[in-house]
């Protein structure tokens, strides 16, 4: 069964005023373990998209059934929940809670889980260590580069064990050497932890690395290819 | 958790974190001084005017206050006596006979009010003695007479002259003597100098026809602080069936009132300084909640509740008023303490007429904890108000929307 189902997905900003059509009818299924990529020109819709099937935003017209279920039937909390469990986001920056070391990033959403305390810090270790940065574990936000940022951003995605993760561009604000660092550490984790990765982007070493390649044009799916051999680094 | 991320993030602006607090911790200065001052310059006030010639507290016959008929007085007994010896918060019984008395010289005649006294236990009380300005203070069984000078005056006698009394006696006995002027003293109330006139317990009670009897128990204690325990030992011992009590708010109403009064004018002072104050953290509430929309926008995509968010914030908002609430207090307990040890000292006009009544024109600040308390607690109740602004932006916020800014 499919992680992530749309289908008829329709969104249009401001109805009442100067319509936008963001969304014009997606039907999407994306499989476990997916390591997939949203692209497409500015304005096509990758955003809108990714918004909607992470619950952040309400579709116009459709559904969105995540792991067997329509998300359009959860109430405000328990939408919330949901994501809380489910849904992992990396989003483009500012990811972090900059008050908090990354460490306590990364146990952050777990804490909201109530998990053990012992449980929480083993596996925040155990994902800073994967995204390298077991020397950084007290650093808060601001004393981090860009890409040390997003990769704990990562990890904290990763810590509840969600479904899925949705990254929307996560390395437009990154130089070249962390954009493939943070691609390394995502693959390597898609792998690992088989965890199913959605993320959209405008690089094309980016692009190179997915294994599917969702192409929206005009809000709508123009080309949607399996790539056999994605780079790797 | 909560505590831990509302505790950092007030640290996070650290300037708009200490503007905010020292704002709040100037009104809770500001406003524990002044009524600490008030309250202390009221106590003192009340105390000069309580000594001055009624006392704290009274212990009268059951029906005696409402008539102030002599025909209404209470035997002075061992068991009334003994309220002193067995309670430790009364120091003293201070017994009167006072009733009214026309006295005269032969051609003059003039309405008195004539008091009994024990001159002894009166002197401890009031200080009477220490207003004679002629003659001699009287001696304990004493047959003569203290006059105040108004009604010397108007009967223009002088010590060694003899005052003639006359008087209905108790239940209707036919009352008069012969009373030789001791001397005489100053009162500087007009109301009290024109109509006091002052005998012996024994020599008023036997002019009285009310040998053994006393129209007013009065009770010295050390302050006013001993008022409250004064009132549950009274309370318990007094046989409320005969005897009533009476504290100075209910025999002086007019200067419960006067307090009163007062008091209501702070309270529209602390009002206005409190809604200044309210301004200044709501100034910043409003920039923190404008700023932090996008990390809020995070916070609920990841997964946090709107409600736990909420908490957070709340708590931040309160936090920072207990800081300033807190410092406020510990910048003046000293200051009050300070102002209590070491009393503003009145001088001019004001400070001649206090010492003319025998006052010493000193305010003493009060030191109380309820004082710094209710501050606290009126910061708390702002701050815990204010602080609903956020929850009520967290409660409407579009997480896309936030992040979009
Ligand atoms: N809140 C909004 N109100 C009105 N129009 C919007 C809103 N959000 C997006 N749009 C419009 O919807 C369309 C799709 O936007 P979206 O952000 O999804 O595109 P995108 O593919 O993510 O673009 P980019 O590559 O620039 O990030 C655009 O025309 C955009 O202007
Ligand atoms: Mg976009």
């Amino acid at each position: 069964m499919a992680v992530i189902t749309t289908r008829g997905i329709t969104k249009t900003y401001n109805p009442d005023t100067i319509p936008v059509h963001a969304l014009n009818g997606v039907d999407l299924d994306i499989e476990k373990g997916e390591f997939t990529a949203i692209v497409g020109p500015s304005g096509s819709g990758k955003t809108t998209l990714l918004n909607i099937i992470g619950g952040l935003d309400r579709p116009s017209e459709g559904k969105v059934i995540v792991g067997g279920q329509p998300i359009e039937e959860l109430s405000e909390n328990k939408l919330i929940d949901f994501r809380k469990d489910h849904i992992g986001f990396v989003f483009q920056a500012y990811n972090l809670i900059p008050v908090l070391t990354a460490l306590e990033n990364v146990e952050f959403v777990m804490l909201l889980q109530k998990r053990p305390a012992a449980e929480r810090r083993e596996r925040a270790m155990e994902l800073l260590r994967a995204v390298g940065l077991e020397d950084k574990v007290n650093k808060r936000p601001s004393e981090l580069s860009g890409g040390q940022q997003q990769r704990v951003a990562v990890a904290r995605a990763l810590a509840p064990k969600p479904t899925f993760i949705l990254a929307d561009e996560p390395t437009a604000n990154l130089d070249s050497t962390s954009t493939a660092q943070l691609l390394d550490i995502m693959a390597e984790l898609n792998h690992r932890e088989s965890v199913t990765f959605l993320f959209s982007t405008h690089d094309q070493r980016v692009i190179d690395r997915a294994r599917r390649i969702v192409t929206l044009v005009d809000g709508r799916i123009d080309e949607d290819v399996q790539q056999s051999q994605p780079a790797t680094s | 958790m909560i505590f831990k991320l509302a505790w950092r993030n007030i640290w996070r602006n650290r300037r708009r974190t200490f503007i905010t607090a020292a704002s709040i911790l100037f009104a809770v200065m500001f406003a524990s001084v002044m009524e600490s001052l008030q309250r202390g310059a009221w106590n003192n006030m009340i105390n000069n005017v309580v000594n001055f010639y009624y006392g704290y507290a009274q212990v009268h016959q059951r029906d005696y206050w409402e008539d102030k008929s002599l025909d209404l007085a209470m035997p002075l007994t061992d068991s009334l006596q003994a309220l002193a010896a067995n309670t430790e918060v009364v120091e003293a019984i201070v017994p009167r006979l006072e009733s009214f008395g026309l006295a005269s010289t032969g051609d003059q005649t003039f309405g008195v009010m004539v008091v009994g006294i024990d001159p002894e236990r009166e002197q401890a009380f009031t200080g009477l003695a220490d207003r004679l300005y002629e003659g001699a203070y009287l001696k304990p069984g004493d047959d003569g007479a203290l006059l105040a000078s108004g009604v010397a005056d108007r009967l223009n006698l002088g010590v060694g002259d003899t005052v003639l009394l006359i008087s209905q006696g108790y239940h209707g006995v036919n009352a008069a003597g012969k009373y030789p002027v001791r001397g005489l003293i100053d009162f500087p109330s007009p109301e009290l100098d024109k109509q006091l006139l002052y005998l012996s317990l024994p020599t008023a009670q036997y002019f009285y026809g009310a040998t053994g009897m006393v129209t007013t128990a009065a009770l010295q204690i050390r302050n006013a602080d001993a008022l409250p325990r004064l009132k549950r030992t009274l309370s318990a011992e007094l046989d409320t069936t005969y005897y009533a009590w009476h504290d100075w708010t209910e025999m002086m109403p007019e200067l419960l009132e006067a307090k009163a009064l007062d008091s209501a004018g702070n309270v529209i002072v602390y009002l206005l300084l409190y809604l200044i104050i309210a301004f200044g953290i709501f100034g910043t509430i409003l920039m923190m909640t404008q700023e932090r929309q996008y990390e809020f926008g995070i916070l609920t995509s990841i997964g946090m509740r709107r409600g736990r968010l909420g908490s957070v914030i709340w708590l931040e908002t309160v936090m920072l008023g207990i800081i300033g609430a807190v410092a406020g207090i510990l910048v003046s307990i000293p200051i009050v303490y300070y102002l209590k040890r070491n009393p503003i000292q009145f001088s001019g006009a004001y400070a001649t007429m206090l010492e003319q009544y025998g006052f010493e024109p000193i305010f003493p600040a009060q030191f109380d904890w309820n004082i710094f308390g209710t501050q606290a607690l009126l910061v708390f109740i702002v701050t815990a108000l204010l602080g609903l602004y956020p929850l009520w932006r967290i409660s409407r916020l579009k997480p896309v929307e936030a992040m979009r800014a």
